[in-house]
Formats: C-alpha cells, structure tokens, sequence
C-alpha cells in the first residue's frame, strides 16, 4: 500500500545574508540547515503531531511538503509522486490535495472577503464546479462540515464579525471545499481561546476519522498531541528525535530531550505541579548545529561519545518493556 | 490589613455612540505578601482591565469606581495623584508582550534603569550597580546591561522585562500572560523565576493567564472570571478537585491533561456582550446546569467555606437545602 505522504530525508536549507566584510574576505554564503534529514509518513485517515520548540524547523517541514520553499535533498511521496522533483505548473493539479491551515485565523483570513468568497474562492483558483449554483452547492457542503451550520448563518459574514473559533472553522471550510487528502495544520488553536480549542481539534479529529484524509498537525503543545494525534514526532534542530505511537511517546520516552519536554508540560492538577528537568537556555541556531548529537550541548544525560557521534532515529537498543516496535528515537543511550 | 484589596471594582469604557460596555462588574480581590493568586478566563472576561485599573493605567476613555486599597490607603479617590506615588514602587506590572516593547537602540541596562531614575530610587554607579543586582536576580549575568534588545532571546527579554519591572522594590507584581508567546522550555523558566521571586522577596503575584495549567503550576490560589466578574475563588487545589461553579468545572473540562484519557470538551457558545445590561446569571445561556432563578436573579459570590466563594445559584440552592 503506498502511504498517503511519504518524506524521506528531507532537507530544507536557507542561505543566510553575508555582511560587507564576509564579501570583501570571500567568505562563502552559509547555509541554515533548517530541516535536516526528516523522514516521516501519514495514511489516510491518520494524525501525526509534529512538536518541538520554535527554529527547531516544524513549519519549515510543512512548507516543503506543501513546496513553498525549494527543498535541499530528500523526497516529498504524495500518493507515490515525488513533488520535489515537479515544476510549479506539474504541481499545480496535486496541490488541490494538499490544504494548510495557519496558526492565526485573524491574518489568514482576507478582511474585505465575505465567508462564502473566502470559502468559493479556491474553487475558482482551481476551476472546479461548472455554474455559480454548482460552486455554492459544495460551499454549503465544506461549512457544513466544518460545523458552521447553518451556512446561511454565516456565508454573509465578514471576519470581524465572527469569534476566533469561527474564523478557524471559515479556514478550515476554504480548505474543505477542494476535498484535499491531506490537510497540513500549523498550531491550528494556539491564538484561539481556552473554551473553543477542544471544538476546532475535535473537528480536526472527525475529518480525518472519516478516513478519506490525513492530517499533520503542529503544535508545542504536548497535551494537546496527547489526545488527539495517533503518533507524535519530537522535533529538535532540523531533525525528529523521537517518533511512535503517541500513547508509547508520552508514557515511554526514550530521548532525554523528549523526557526533558514532558517534565515540564503544566497539569491542571496542582498535586501533580511538576519539579521537572527545566534544560538551560533555548534551541541553539541552527547555523551552528552541534557536532556529535545535536543535544548533547543541553543534554543531561550525555557521555563523551554523544560528542562525537550523531545518532539515526532507530528502535532503542534497551527498550521499556511494552515498548511498540515502531516507536523510533535518536539516542546512543536509549 | 491586606498588602493590595480590591473591592467592588467596576469598570466602564465609552463606546462610540454614548453608549458603555461594563467591562469590570463589582471584583472583589485581596492580595497577600508572598501570596500567589492566579485571574483566569477568556478574552474579554475582563482580567487584563482588572490589571491595568490596580495600576491606574486605563485609559481616558474608561471610567473605573470601587476600592483599590495599598496597606489599607484607597487610591482611587485621588486620582493618577493617588496611584502615582505608589505605582512600580509599591505596585508593578509586567505588560503582555512586554518582551517585545523594549526601545530597540537603547541598552537593556539603561532601559532598566530609567524607571529607578524617573522616581529618584537611584542614579549613576548605583542605578548600575542595582541594575547589575537585579539582572542577575532574574537570572541574566550583569554584564549583559551592556547589549541591546535585540541580542538577546525571547526568554531573556522577557526576564529583563520582569527585571525592569521590579526596579523600584515593588511588593506586588501583576503578570499579564507572562509566558503566552513562549516556547514550552521557556515557560517553564519564567515560571519558576516568578515562583521564586516570590520566595525570595516576598513579593506578591497576580497571575493574569487564560491557561489553568499554568495556575496549577504556579499559584496557590485562583480567581475565575467570567463576563467582567469573579465567578469562583479559593485554593486551586480545592477548584481542581471539586469545582463548584459550572464554569469554573468547564474551564477544567477544557483543558487537556498530558496523561488525562478524559475526552476534552470546549463550552459551547460565547460570553455575552457586554455592551447591554446583563440579566440573571451571565453564565446562564452556556451553563448545562441552569434552571429557573439563573434567568432573573443574578447570584451573589457568597462563601462556601473560609476560603472559597462562588456565584452560582445551585451551589446556594443546595446548600441552603441541605
């Protein structure tokens, strides 16, 4: 069966600007390594979680599958076609299969579109549905599964006068409406509040239940990836550190940096208030990535060999019993 | 007499056309030193104006009315000339977004120092010197008063940020989403830098977050707001595990546990608009459990124990009953 998406060793770089003087010296351009060598897939009707802290490359990653930016090597497999090698006019037929939703619905969303021109207009960029009446039949079709219902409530609506939840939802029907296969979703509720969260992610999470789409899904927050991803990538410095099933991740992991990251997720019950492993200082730059194993700087566990030798994401040499055979991370020590 | 008191605080901000919205309905808040009290809810709910209105920082186009008491001394009859005396001297404040509002060609030293100069707290060598104290207090080596904003890291910033903020000694501390735009490694530093300010100085913290988790983490109490008023209030410890009002158990409801397997659930509708009078119970038209009495009468935060209040009336109903 081939996955839906299927990325092996993708690698993203920026070039990064030379001031006057590295031009004068002949200093060559350097590059930012921001997505360095990730392999991941998703079926249909799958969840993948992609966390890790900010510059550690997750939205990097979704740009390359989606080609926003040009990729430095690897495949990007999408139902078996490499879109790393198309043209932008080759890629243009598959693209309707490949949504995103962005993190912040009040920019995403144009001011001056009413819903139902934010929702009709990529059916017009794509030239689907013959007659005005047949394009306003499939955007009542894409509100209503994106729970705005009734649409007549709201195709008439400017953004201003929906809540965050709802703009989110609007974002999501835009999507919706060219039936993609997989939806690629960049911390799809951190702007949104507390109380309307659950809703957006429930939805996320009946769309793809629904089998006929996969959904790769940002998020930092590790709660969040808990409940509702099937398996969780644990990104560090351009590369996954950890991946499995997401029960297996967050109830055995094997990276310290993954552990480190679970230590400190807040509980809401004060009894539970963590005395976590609280690592120093922040993702370093990704111009500068540490030889060895790219943690080893900020790792509490690290030994003399994890200086010099970088780890591949394998099954753990000492595996937790119980431990599922497709839970991978890159540790010399797990 | 308590470090900081609220009482009845309201707040009104003019809104084209004369008409008002009633953004702060009657909050009743005491502050204790060392305490550490968490004001929670939704956007709009209120919490960043309860704030900014301690402070004496709203704007001229709000009016506020109630007590906002230092050590017993009301400041809200005198004006910007009974909050200024007191405000970062006894009161401060670090602002949401406050990381990223740092004047970007002065150093992080001279930026601190200025509020110590502008209330004649210190000047010269010892304004440097005390800056010198007050990075290394937040974690940041002293020498780094010399670099710019822009040299330092997200986290950094914001740890400068608190720094400036307690320049002047203040005995209280209002954090407006201190942690919101960070990273998860990062917000846990802030997190124990804030706990351990209070431990060390004895400073008292208002928390102002939309996330229960982090109250969890870091408070020992918790005020829950909704629609302009306090809701539910008492030990966290005791709202985690047996909230009384239907909000406060929704708001929990909403908030997913690492290792929790109970399905998260999101409140249905919106908070009302608090433009219009509100009538009966505020939480009335998203409550699961509403009946008769919620739709006219509005109820009072009354006392549950020595500890606890909620403004709810089924948990008044059934006490009374019982």
């Amino acid at each position: 069966m081939t996955e839906l998406l299927s990325v092996e060793d993708l690698r993203t770089t920026y070039p990064t600007r030379r001031t006057f003087t590295d031009r004068l010296a002949r200093r060559p351009r350097e590059v930012v390594r921001a997505v360095d060598g990730v392999s991941l897939s998703v079926a249909k009707g799958e969840m993948l979680a992609i966390v890790g802290e900010s510059g550690c490359g997750k939205t990097t990653t979704l740009q390359s599958i989606l080609g926003m930016v040009p990729t430095a090597g690897g495949s990007v497999l999408i139902n078996g076609t490499d879109v790393t090698r198309l043209s932008s006019r080759q890629m243009r037929p598959l693209r309707r299969h490949v949504q995103m939703i962005y993190q912040d619905p009040y920019e995403s969303l144009d001011v001056r579109f009413k819903v139902r021109q934010t929702v009709e207009e990529p059916l017009l960029v794509h030239k689907i549905g013959a007659s005005k009446a047949e394009r306003a039949q499939l955007v009542r079709a894409a509100m209503v599964r994106a729970e705005l219902t009734p649409p007549e409530a709201y195709l008439e609506r400017f953004p201003h006068q929906l809540s965050g939840g709802q703009r989110q939802r609007v974002a999501i029907a835009a999507s919706l409406v060219l039936e993609p296969e997989l939806l690629l979703a960049d911390e799809p509720v951190s702007m949104l509040d507390v109380s309307v969260r659950a809703g957006v992610l429930s939805l996320l999470d009946r769309l793809r239940r629904g089998g006929s789409m996969g959904i790769v899904m940002i998020t930092h927050d590790l709660s969040t990836a808990a409940h509702f991803a099937d398996r969780i990538a644990v990104m560090y410095l351009g590369r996954i550190v950890e991946q499995g099933p997401a029960r297996d991740v967050i109830h055995r992991p094997q990276h310290p940096y993954t552990k480190a990251l679970l230590s400190i997720v807040p509980r809401p019950d004060p009894r539970e208030r963590s005395t976590g492993t609280i690592l120093k200082g922040e993702t370093p730059n990704p111009r500068n990535i540490p030889a060895g194993c790219r943690f080893h700087p900020r790792c509490p566990v690290a030994e003399d060999r994890c200086r010099s030798t970088d780890p591949t994401l394998a099954p753990p040499a000492h595996p937790v019993e119980g431990t599922d055979p497709e839970h991978l991370s890159a540790c010399l020590l797990a | 007499m308590s470090l900081l008191e609220i009482r009845d605080l309201h707040v009104w901000f003019d809104l084209p056309g004369g008409r008002e919205l009633h953004a702060v309905q009657g909050v009743d808040l005491t502050l204790e030193p060392g305490q550490r009290l968490g004001l929670v809810g939704e956007s709009g709910s209120g919490k960043t104006t309860t704030a900014l209105t301690i402070m004496g920082l709203l704007p001229s186009s709000a009016s506020a009315a109630g007590r906002v008491a230092v050590r017993g001394e009301d400041l809200m009859p005198g004006g910007e000339n009974g909050f200024r005396p007191h405000r970062w001297t006894d009161v401060a404040m670090v602002f949401q977004g406050a990381m990223n509002a740092f004047n970007p060609v002065r150093t992080v030293g001279w930026q601190i120092a200025e509020p110590m100069q502008a209330h004649g707290t210190a000047s010269g060598a010892a304004a440097r010197a005390r800056v010198g104290e007050l990075l290394e207090l937040v974690g940041i080596p002293a020498a780094a008063a010399a670099r710019f904003p822009h040299e330092f890291s997200g986290g950094m910033r914001q740890r400068a940020a608190i720094a400036m903020a307690l320049a002047c000694d203040p005995k209280v501390l209002l954090a407006d989403e201190p942690t919101t735009a960070l990273d998860v490694m990062v917000q846990a530093q802030i997190l124990e830098l804030l706990g351990h300010l209070c431990d060390e100085l004895g400073l008292a913290l208002l928390l102002v977050t939309h996330d229960l988790a982090v109250v969890a983490q870091t408070c020992e109490d918790v005020a829950v707001m909704y629609a302009g008023e306090i809701v539910e209030r008492g030990p966290i410890d005791e709202l985690y595990h047996s909230p009384a009002h239907p909000y406060t158990r929704a708001l929990f409801a909403a908030t997913p546990d690492l290792y929790g397997d109970e399905a998260v659930g999101s409140i249905p509708g919106a908070p009302p608009d608090l433009s219009s009078p509100v009538i009966g119970c505020a939480y009335r038209p998203r409550c699961p459990v509403a009946f008769e009495p919620c739709v006219e009468q509005r109820p009072d935060l009354l006392a549950l124990s020595g500890t606890r209040v909620a403004a709810c009336h089924l948990v008044h109903g059934s006490r009374a009953q019982a």
